[in-house]
């Protein structure tokens, strides 16, 4: 079951890569530009043919090219949205998203604009919506193909930071419609960190690293294959209260956690990424700290990277936070896996695109595990 | 007033876009889609009727046509007539002449679709013929619409290849432009003024009705 992907090629760009996605399952491709990523997303929907290839969906064959099956893309039932949405400019929104249907059902194209919050604008033409819904009605024309696979190719990297944050949320409150297995293709960690259950860290045509998203995104030997310093741990939180000196206090396993505002109702759940980097450790509570952020924890383990640093995992209840230190600091401060130690987090770090919303699907429970 | 020349030239220039609709979008889609070896010379080819003398590309038709040539034998042995200076020669010419001004404006309304609108299209489950007909042209429609209105006024006014090809028999092969000439010819400057006017009402009015569909299929688009 699920979508299954092997892919080995010379041209245009050397390629050796397979992974496979379950259904109901979100993987996130990511690479830089030239990576191969898009090359990969292109093979799965059939607009190009590598050397060798096979992409199988739910036991059937899409494209084999030893066995010689290669079925073109309309016959594939496959939903894209492109990066630039490639909307059909001559003709409304509803007719977009019936254009996708095998047979044209107003009353359900209607039901699906209104699952991408698109009520009220299904008789405007592409050009007469914003970039953000444009991106909306893309999703949708993909639901409406009742896609046995969804792919998305950068489909955040044409709008604002703004949107975008918007848009984060939608998807992650559309994944308990959906599913089929989905490819997301980006090369923004912290989309694919907030979006994804699995992710794929793609160099140079291959593989770098393959595992849940805390696994990847914890490890330092793959987030260097990306050029980013940018390990980082998921905390799930909930809204607490709105201060009214613009601090949002979130409740989390750690104990209360002072950020910048969050946008949210009290009590909504969300989910905060932070940076390893923005992480400082203490032996002891300290005192007199302008930081707001004080968690105490227990130390799980000491990854060393290949460079100065070191990557230590701080247990805070069920949760788990990162914290990237010298080498040199966490010798002289001699830790140690079992110790106690506090996390010093500044409020400010946490940058608003950084706080998502909690998605309510199996795929995140298995990813909470 | 010659009204059996001004017919003949209506009838020829809707023979020849109709035949060329089919030529236009097929041709110009496929030049604007595909790359291959020879793409330049095969445009070349089609945009030399523009380039050539009107004179020496009727001179070479009226050999293709003749008796003696394979495409004259053939046509004989098929219809028992011969293709120079009847009527269906004329179509033929008209057909052959108008090639650039059928396909290069197509060509370039299919090459103004993204070439992701195409994929969407068909990861959206279309096949290449539903493509064609929901997106491409409606999309690629004011090229097309161009073509036509280009070709239909440029037959109207073709003189050199027509009287080359097809001589000036009255009914037969003498076309409007034609006529005109005749007229100057034997000092009936009355008629030719006329007819003339005529020529140029119906010019004015094709190119009137090319600008504003366009401008209706831009607004729909835009």
């Amino acid at each position: 079951m699920g979508l299954e992907v092997t892919v080995r090629a010379e041209a245009p760009i050397p390629l050796d890569v397979a992974f496979r996605v379950e259904p109901g399952e979100l993987l996130a491709l990511v690479g830089h530009s030239g990576s191969g990523k898009t090359t990969l997303l292109r093979t799965m929907a059939g607009l190009w043919r590598p050397q060798f290839a096979q992409v199988r969906v739910n036991g059937s064959t899409w494209l084999d090219t030893a066995g010689g099956v290669d079925l073109p893309p309309h016959r594939r039932r496959v939903g894209v949205v492109f990066q630039s949405y490639a909307l059909f400019p001559h003709m409304t929104a509803l007719q977009n998203v019936m254009a996708a249907m095998d047979r044209a059902d107003c009353a359900e194209a209607q039901r699906i604009l209104d699952l991408v919050n698109l009520h009220g604008l299904a008789a405007r033409k592409p050009a007469e919506l914003s970039g953000g819904q444009q991106q909306r009605v893309a999703v949708a024309r993909a639901l409406a193909r009742r896609p046995r696979a969804l792919l998305l190719d950068e489909p955040f990297s044409a709008v604002d930071h703004a949107t975008r944050e918007k848009l984060y949320g939608e998807i992650i409150a559309l994944r308990a419609h959906l599913a089929m297995p989905v490819v997301l293709v980006t090369h923004d960690v912290n989309e694919a960190q907030l979006l994804a259950d699995r992710m794929v860290v793609i160099e140079r045509g291959s593989v770098v690293r393959e595992g849940t998203t805390a696994e990847v995104m914890a490890d330092p030997e793959a987030l260097r294959a990306m050029g980013i310093r940018e390990v980082a741990a998921m905390l799930p939180a909930m809204i607490a209260e709105h201060g009214a000196d613009g601090l949002t206090r979130l409740e989390a396993a750690t104990g209360p956690l002072f950020l910048p505002t969050v946008d949210g109702a009290v009590g909504a759940s969300v989910r905060v990424r932070i940076m390893a980097h923005e992480v400082i450790l203490s032996r002891d509570r300290p005192v007199g700290l302008s930081a707001q952020n004080i968690l105490p924890g227990r130390i799980t383990r000491i990854v060393p990277g290949r460079g100065p640093a070191v990557t230590v995992h701080v247990a805070i209840g069920a949760d788990e936070i990162l914290s990237r230190i010298t080498r040199r600091a966490a010798e002289q401060m001699q830790l140690e896996p079992g110790q106690g130690v506090h996390a010093i987090l500044k409020t400010m770090s946490v940058a608003r695109h950084h706080v998502a919303k909690a998605p309510a699907t199996a795929a995140d429970r298995l990813q909470g595990e | 007033m010659d009204w059996t020349a001004l017919w003949l030239s209506l009838r020829l220039a809707a023979w020849t876009v109709a035949i060329l609709l089919p030529v236009s979008i097929l041709m110009g889609r496929y030049l604007a889609y595909r790359q291959f070896r020879g793409k330049g010379l095969v445009e070349a080819l089609v945009m030399l009727p523009l380039v050539l003398p009107p004179t020496v590309f009727g001179f070479y038709l009226l050999v293709a046509f003749g008796r003696a040539s394979p495409l004259g034998e053939f046509w004989q042995e098929m219809f028992g007539t011969q293709l120079v200076f009847s009527f269906e020669g004329l179509v033929v010419a008209s057909v052959i002449f108008n090639l650039p001004f059928a396909i290069q404006p197509a060509q370039r309304g299919f090459e103004a679709i993204p070439v992701e609108v195409r994929e969407a299209a068909s990861c959206c489950g279309m096949s290449p013929l539903a493509s064609l007909w929901r997106i491409e042209l409606p999309l690629a429609w004011p090229g097309v619409m161009t073509a036509m209105v280009l070709t239909f006024a440029h037959t109207l006014g073709e003189f050199g290849i027509v009287l080359m090809v097809g001589g000036s028999i009255p009914g037969e092969t003498q076309t409007i432009a034609i006529a005109i000439y005749d007229r100057v010819q034997a000092f009936d400057d009355r008629s030719a003024a006329i007819m003339s006017a005529v020529l140029v009402g119906i010019s004015l009015f094709t190119i009137a009705i090319t600008f504003w569909l366009s401008a209706r299929v831009g607004r729909r688009l835009s």
